[in-house]
């Protein structure tokens, strides 16, 4: 476990490093300085340079915004005068991990429900609309869904508030919005997986070994299909995080995503790399979790040397 | 409690598979019985059915594309063929057991060996857990699995192929079945673990009493382990006997070439090996004659259009080809004159 | 019971006749002569040789799901290059005295093309316009047709070239690693797993802030982490045949690494590479979307599908129609594209085939 563990670390690292360091060159390349205001004098110019320590050698830049990031600290907003980025992101985290978290859980147990019976009815009436909707549900973008969703529920039929956020029945929309595409990725990987596993000779074992349909479904069908799923635990978590961008612009959420439009908008480049980052250490350490999630769920990976399985 | 007793008797059974664009028939009318403590061995190319054959006997088939069109096997009192799902659940594992061909594949990989085994024996016997554990620990000895005690809690992967095929072979055998079918056992298996696994199914066979019924292209393990063996060739059963009797007096022209197309310890070693010329037919597209006429070389015209009927030679012995026919005794002797 | 026993008894041992389709004692006994043997029945091959690729052909076109995805496919490629000429307006002619007309098609006012807003007021009678506008207009007036065409043009456009980036880049890199294996392969793939680790949303969005926006940055930034999935099938594939016996055969015979590679390797290794491209289109097309819907994407007066979505969701509650016709075709394409992928997938590998 040990030294599985120490190379996904390593590689958990590594990936952060190469991140961050190419976030902090990318900023230094962004057109412009980020003061872009006639009104500012140089003299004024050079005092907001200084506070901002943007007028020191670059190389001595990296050290203190590495050191700064190690530290959590992501610099200070362009935009809002004297609030940190860091701030920023903790005042605006919780809404966006309601709607996400609430998406995650509704989005996977409905995917799996559906993909479960769909593979279990193969070829069935039903196996063809959840396989059609499973296909709707991945293709079609999350924002024509949220556009309809508040159009049709929100607008036209009143039943939920269409937008903002001043009560629970307001995270709903969002949530559905957020949560077809999990629906729809997690019911078609399920059903692949339950397909591939039905047709394994150690289910036709446990049949001959004269257990009911009932067992060895549970016992050996859905225990071995639900294993990788886990490994869809990263995708989705990336899938979610992008709709939040989207969709929190729609509903007007005021979480992460919102931030982020808005950012872009007025060109506050630390607000923007600093979400940016946070999404990717936030995505970087899922994988990791789910790695090690992985190699204790199945027996296979060996925790040495974490060797596929086969 | 005689030798002869049949426990096992499949009549007339026709299985046909519903592809998406055709349907095949793959076991076409085939009869035989199996007797208690006998080993029947059933053998044929690849394609000829008897795995299928094998698989139908415990109503293992996928459901959605496999029908079993026409025939009975008889078991105790029941025909398999109609038997409601919770009969088919107690008979098999406990009547009935299987031991697949591909031990690598044919363990769940998830699961605890031990687990595995103790699935079956609860499933089938009122044990309490500690009880189950006891038996499956026994088994596992039984098949000569050293520290069996510890070796309950490892994962297939963490034995080797000819170790897993024991732990099948101790998951079949958990309940004590009558009837074991062993579908190509040892094919996966390397030379010197094959010996192995067939000495412990025979070993095992004369503790218990079972009657077996042994899947295999191999006549090597035929000589060595059947009393009795059925020839199969595209679904049917073209000559069934004795194993020394099909061994030393073969009777339809295919079982010939099979014995000619195999090395034997025993044989002149002038003899050369004959391989059977051609390939086995195309199941969905046969005609009305004999499936094995166009590789035949004693084939006569009336093999291309009439399916030969099933004849005798003895009460144990029987074949299906027209040389059986009266009517060939000239054909047989021109036959003959080529020859020499 | 008894009754069970005796039966079983007398079917003993020997196989049961099956009844034969004529009576054998009516076959007449000139049929039992010695025929000669034919070789040409020994060989019974199903039906005449098929190549793999027509095999995978034959697949798909059974496919209704995919045959009609590439038509819908053809026919929104073919109106994305065609449509922008058909109303003969351009994308950016702006019109104030007609901002806002809603879609109007002489002969299809049934389906909803009658020019009334959503109010139920006629635009075209009040305000006397007489010309057609099929898709309606946008708040400058500019024909919705034409701009949601061009769009989809430029969509399409954006699309393909990060595919054929992503084709160029991956097949190099994979066909490299994979090829010379050892150091090279252990190297590339480490780098490989790193890139991995990085969501390409978040590089996309990097490189859009720093790049002027415009259809290349676009396609650029889509294409800095988009060549990995590229570059990891085309490995798998070549490793996978690279193991192959005829590979080592040729390989013994003497056969150079450049005539490997191209007789062998690639017609091998196309199939999936062609499944991934498929994968890929959609998935540009979603992000060109994306980026445009968060503010990133093109400026305006160009017109992408996205950038069309944008403006329309705006508009949505009063002016429905500026974001059903983009929503109707990026979903439509998006559809289209994944189960003809699905479909090409399952005709070239029928193993997958679930």
């Amino acid at each position: 476990m040990g030294a599985y563990l120490l190379r996904r670390l390593g590689y958990m690292l590594v990936t952060l490093l190469v991140i961050a360091t190419a976030t902090f060159f990318l900023m230094k390349m962004l057109p412009g300085t980020p003061f872009n205001n006639d009104r500012l004098n140089d003299q004024q110019l050079a005092n907001m340079n200084a506070k901002y320590g943007l007028d020191q050698p670059v190389a001595i830049q990296y050290l203190k915004y590495m050191s700064n990031l190690v530290q959590g600290d992501l610099g200070d907003s362009y935009k809002y005068v004297g609030r940190s980025v860091t701030e920023v992101i903790s005042e605006r985290i919780g809404p966006s991990a309601l709607i996400g978290f609430q998406a995650l859980i509704v989005g996977t147990l409905v995917g799996l429900a559906l993909g479960v019976t769909s593979a279990l009815r193969h070829n069935s009436l039903l196996d063809y609309t959840s396989v059609t909707l499973a296909v709707l549900g991945m293709s079609i973008p999350s924002f024509i869904f949220a556009a309809l969703l508040q159009y049709y529920v929100g607008l036209k039929w009143g039943l939920l508030p269409p937008a903002l956020w001043k009560g629970y029945e307001y995270t709903i929309l969002p949530t559905l919005a957020l949560s077809v595409t999990v629906i729809a990725t997690v019911a078609r990987f399920i059903r692949t997986e339950m397909l591939d596993v039905i047709n394994q000779d150690y289910v036709m074992t446990a049949q001959a070994k004269g257990l009911n349909q009932r067992k060895v479904i549970i016992r050996h069908v859905l225990r071995n299909a639900l294993i990788p799923v886990v490994t869809m635990l990263g995708p989705l978590a990336v899938n979610i995080m992008t709709g939040t961008l989207v969709i929190e612009k729609i509903f007007s959420v005021p979480g992460l995503g919102e931030q982020f439009s808005l950012s872009v908008i007025v060109n506050d480049y630390s607000v923007i790399m600093g979400i940016t980052l946070f999404y990717s250490f936030l995505f970087i350490f899922m994988v990791f979790i789910v790695d090690i999630l992985y190699g204790l769920l199945d027996p296979r990976i060996n925790l040495r040397g974490g060797s596929q399985k086969g | 409690m005689s030798m002869n007793e049949t426990i096992l008797s499949v009549e007339n059974l026709r299985i046909s598979f519903h592809l998406q664009d055709r349907v095949i028939q793959a076991v076409r009318g085939v009869s035989f019985t199996l007797n208690k403590g006998e080993t029947l061995a059933i053998v044929g190319e690849s394609g000829s059915g008897k795995s299928v054959t094998a698989k139908s006997l415990m109503r293992l088939l996928p459901k959605q594309t496999t029908r079993i069109t026409d025939g009975r096997i008889h078991y105790q009192n029941m025909d398999i063929t109609t038997i409601s799902p919770r009969e088919l659940e107690s008979l098999r594992g406990k009547e009935i057991s299987m031991v697949f061909q591909d031990p690598m594949t044919s363990l769940n990989p998830t699961m605890k060996i031990g687990q595995q085994i103790m699935e079956g024996i609860v499933q089938h016997q009122t044990l309490t857990k500690a009880e189950a554990r006891q038996k499956a620990i026994e088994m596992l000895k039984l098949v000569g699995i050293p520290n069996a005690e510890e070796r309950m809690e490892a994962y297939p992967h963490q034995f080797s192929g000819g170790m897993r095929q024991r732990v099948v072979i101790a998951i079949a055998l958990a309940c004590r079945p009558n009837i074991l079918i062993a579908d190509e056992p040892t094919t996966a298996l390397d030379v010197t673990i094959q010996a192995q696994i067939l000495d412990l199914m025979k070993s095992v066979q004369e503790q218990t009493q079972m009657g077996m019924i042994l899947i295999t292209h191999d006549l090597g393990v035929v000589a060595n382990m059947a009393q009795r063996v059925a020839v199969m060739y595209t679904g049917e059963i073209v000559e069934i006997g004795p194993t020394d009797e099909i061994f030393s007096n073969p009777q339809h022209p295919y079982t010939k070439g099979l014995l000619q197309s195999m090395p034997r310890l025993d044989a002149d070693r002038q003899e050369p090996l004959v391989p059977i010329p051609g390939s086995p037919p195309d199941v969905s597209r046969l005609g009305t004659g004999c499936a094995f006429a166009p590789r035949c070389p004693y084939v006569m015209k009336v093999c291309h259009h009439h399916a030969p009927p099933r004849t005798s030679l003895n009460e144990q012995h029987g074949t299906a080809c027209w040389l059986q026919d009266q009517r060939s005794l000239k054909a047989r002797e021109t036959f003959q004159m080529q020859r020499s | 019971m008894s009754m069970e026993l005796e039966r079983t008894k007398n079917n003993s041992q020997l196989p049961q006749s099956a009844a034969p389709l004529f009576p054998a004692d009516s076959i007449p006994e000139d049929l039992f002569v010695p025929e000669p043997v034919d070789a040409s029945l020994q060989e019974q091959t199903s039906g005449p040789m098929k190549s793999v690729w027509q095999d995978a052909w034959q697949r798909l076109v059974k496919n209704k799901g995919a045959v009609l995805s590439l038509f819908m496919i053809l026919l929104i490629t073919f109106l994305a290059l065609a449509g922008p000429a058909m109303s003969g307006r351009t994308y950016d002619e702006q019109n104030l005295l007609f901002s806002n007309l809603p879609p109007k098609v002489p002969g299809l006012e049934w389906l909803g093309f009658d020019g009334i807003d959503s109010k139920g007021i006629n635009q075209y009678e009040v305000r006397g316009v007489t010309e057609n506008f099929w898709f309606g207009t946008d708040e400058f007036g500019r024909d919705l047709w034409t701009r949601v065409w061009k769009g989809t043009q430029i969509s399409l456009l954006i699309a393909s070239l990060a595919a054929l980036l992503d084709l160029i880049i991956g097949v190099a890199y994979g066909g490299i690693s994979a090829f010379y294996g050892g150091r090279t392969d252990t190297v590339m793939q480490r780098i490989i797993e790193v890139l991995m680790g990085i969501p390409n949303l978040i590089v996309i969005i990097l490189f859009i802030l720093i790049l002027e926006p415009g259809i290349f940055s676009i396609v650029l930034a889509m294409i800095v982490t988009g060549w990995v999935s590229m570059a990891r099938v085309v490995r798998g594939q070549i490793l996978q045949i690279k193991a192959q016996e005829f590979v080592m055969a040729s390989r013994a015979l003497g056969a150079s690494n450049s005539r490997l590679i191209v007789k062998h390797m690639l017609p091998n290794a196309i199939g999936p590479i062609l499944v991934t491209i498929m994968f890929t289109i959609p998935s540009a097309i979603f992000f060109e979307a994306f980026l445009s819907f968060i503010g990133l994407g093109l400026q305006p007066p160009l017109a992408s599908l996205g950038m069309l979505i944008q403006d329309g969701y705006v508009a949505m509650r009063y002016f429905t129609y500026k974001l059903v016709f983009p929503g109707i075709i990026i979903s439509v394409l998006m559809i289209s594209f994944n189960l003809l992928a699905d479909g090409l997938r399952d005709a070239l590998d029928p193993r997958m085939k679930k």
